[in-house]
């Protein structure tokens, strides 16, 4: 009641048409912030072509973001053997029964794009590479969780300049035995830590881990590390991939 | 033009509160904190850390990867009107004439005040200690929100800010819990604002009532 009596006793004096201006004013304002909540909580309005637009524009923003934060000499922090996570989690867009079997002996390595020696390469033939290298290094799955596992194989900026890889180009991109395909940058391809890798835990790469042959890149998140790769091809041509084509971000460095 | 007429308007019984640098950047810094909340719940959903899920009503995004995209998008547009706020805070004084001193009886007297609702809001024009402390402490958590989603960002990059987080995985809770402390904050902020309806105008045209006493009429 003194509140209002207050308010009152304060507008006397002002002209009446005057009040009534301040009145609407106020009145709009209110009644803008309160439409500009209600829009934030409307399907329609957050699955607009325009707001969708956006949205993309700002994930390939932050992949060039990610690129200048990425430190080509930066390393991801390695674990002792002890904090490996067992048992390890298995994770893909399928189900464990629909992990794909590879023939070891019929398996080959296609490579294609800006490489100079496309010869492919057989398994006993990848397994012959030096140095070999291991990784016990942090998985970290886009969904949140992690785990850490042991990895073993080579440097992929070793392989990459064996079958003479531009080494200028933009993209390497990966397809696999089981349909999935993606592609990362070249400075993260030429990290030390990126590895071509053969052995999870010491163990030839079991069928769920990526038999024979997974991509482990400790410096991005887990759908950027393909399992059973067949194909590999450098690029300038964005090539995308199955996640990434349908919203995740590209670079998902880490 | 618009702001000069108000202030001639208000020559008499009103002054200027809230800045208008503070009345956008609060309104954007909202925007974007509400985009963050309702993104980071879907974003939870997908490995919660606890045994409960948000509805997925309350959630935004549809799925984790566009709530991801909300979440990466709207970052910016914190980090921008954040670090707009807070540089004019502290460049301007606006933080120490409004925020500070905050005493921790004070606070203490006025929050018991507050919840037997006896504490008096005649005169906006300054802070009470309770408000003081639940401001300072929602900057507070801001910038212990914004570090610790740099560490789960990039767990590699900002690795040594992370050890203070207990890596990445500590980093999971921090960010979560600070999202819970920002979520009070919002809640209790909203019911005072409808305790005090007088005070939402203020937040759009910065001006305050003197009330009579302080006037000396």
């Amino acid at each position: 009641m003194k509140r209002l009596f207050g308010m009152r006793e304060s507008l006397k004096g002002q002209p009446r048409p005057q009040i009534e201006k301040i009145e609407r004013r106020l009145f709009l304002r209110q009644g803008l912030s309160l439409g500009a909540l209600a829009l934030l909580s409307g399907c329609e309005v957050t699955n607009a072509e325009s707001v969708q637009k956006v949205l993309w524009a700002m994930s390939r923003w932050n992949d060039r973001v990610q690129g200048w934060i990425f430190d080509p000499d930066r390393l991801a922090p390695e674990f002792p053997e002890t904090a490996i996570t067992m048992p390890f989690p298995f994770n893909a867009f399928y189900s464990m029964d629909e992990v794909p079997s590879v023939d070891a002996a019929s398996y080959k390595l296609e490579l294609s794009g800006l490489v100079r020696d496309k010869k492919p390469w057989t398994l006993p033939e990848l397994y012959a590479l030096q140095p070999q290298v291991s990784q016990v290094t942090r998985h970290i799955c886009v969904e949140g969780w992690s785990a850490i596992g042991k990895w073993s194989g080579v440097r992929f900026s070793d392989f990459l300049r064996r079958i003479g890889a531009d080494l200028t180009a933009k993209y390497v991109g990966f397809r696999c035995a089981d349909k999935y395909w993606t592609s990362i940058d070249m400075p993260t391809a030429l990290h030390p830590q990126t590895l071509l890798t053969f052995r999870f835990a010491d163990q030839i790469l079991p069928a769920p881990f990526g038999f024979p042959m997974k991509l482990r890149i400790p410096t991005k998140l887990g759908f950027k590390n393909p399992k059973h790769i067949v194909a590999m091809f450098v690029t300038n041509e964005y090539p995308g991939g199955y996640w990434e084509d349908q919203g995740y971000n590209w670079f998902s460095g880490s | 033009m618009m702001e000069g007429k108000r202030m001639t308007l208000g020559r008499d019984n009103t002054v200027l509160v809230h800045p208008l640098v503070v009345r956008i950047t609060h309104w954007i810094n909202g925007f974007a904190i509400l985009i963050m909340i309702a993104s980071g719940w879907r974003i939870y959903n997908a490995s919660p850390l606890f045994g409960f899920k948000f509805p997925s009503d309350w959630t935004l995004g549809g799925w984790l990867a566009g709530a991801l995209q909300w979440h990466f998008a709207a970052m910016w547009l914190l980090a921008a009107s954040g670090l707009v706020y807070v540089t004019y805070g502290i460049m301007s004084g606006h933080f120490w004439r409004r925020l500070l001193p905050v005493a921790p009886a004070a606070v203490w007297r006025d929050v018991a005040a507050a919840l037997r609702g006896k504490l008096a809001h005649d005169d906006l024009r300054v802070y009470n200690a309770a408000q003081r402390a639940a401001y300072l402490g929602a900057i507070l958590i801001g910038i212990v929100l914004v570090l610790s989603g740099l560490v789960l960002w990039k767990p590699v990059q900002f690795y040594t800010l992370g050890l203070l987080m207990g890596d990445y995985e500590g980093a999971r809770y921090i960010h979560f819990f600070a999202m819970a402390a920002l979520v009070l904050f919002v809640i209790v902020h909203v019911v005072m604002v409808l305790v005090v309806p007088r005070s939402f105008p203020m937040m759009f045209t910065g001006r305050a009532r003197v009330p009579a006493a302080t006037r000396g009429d």
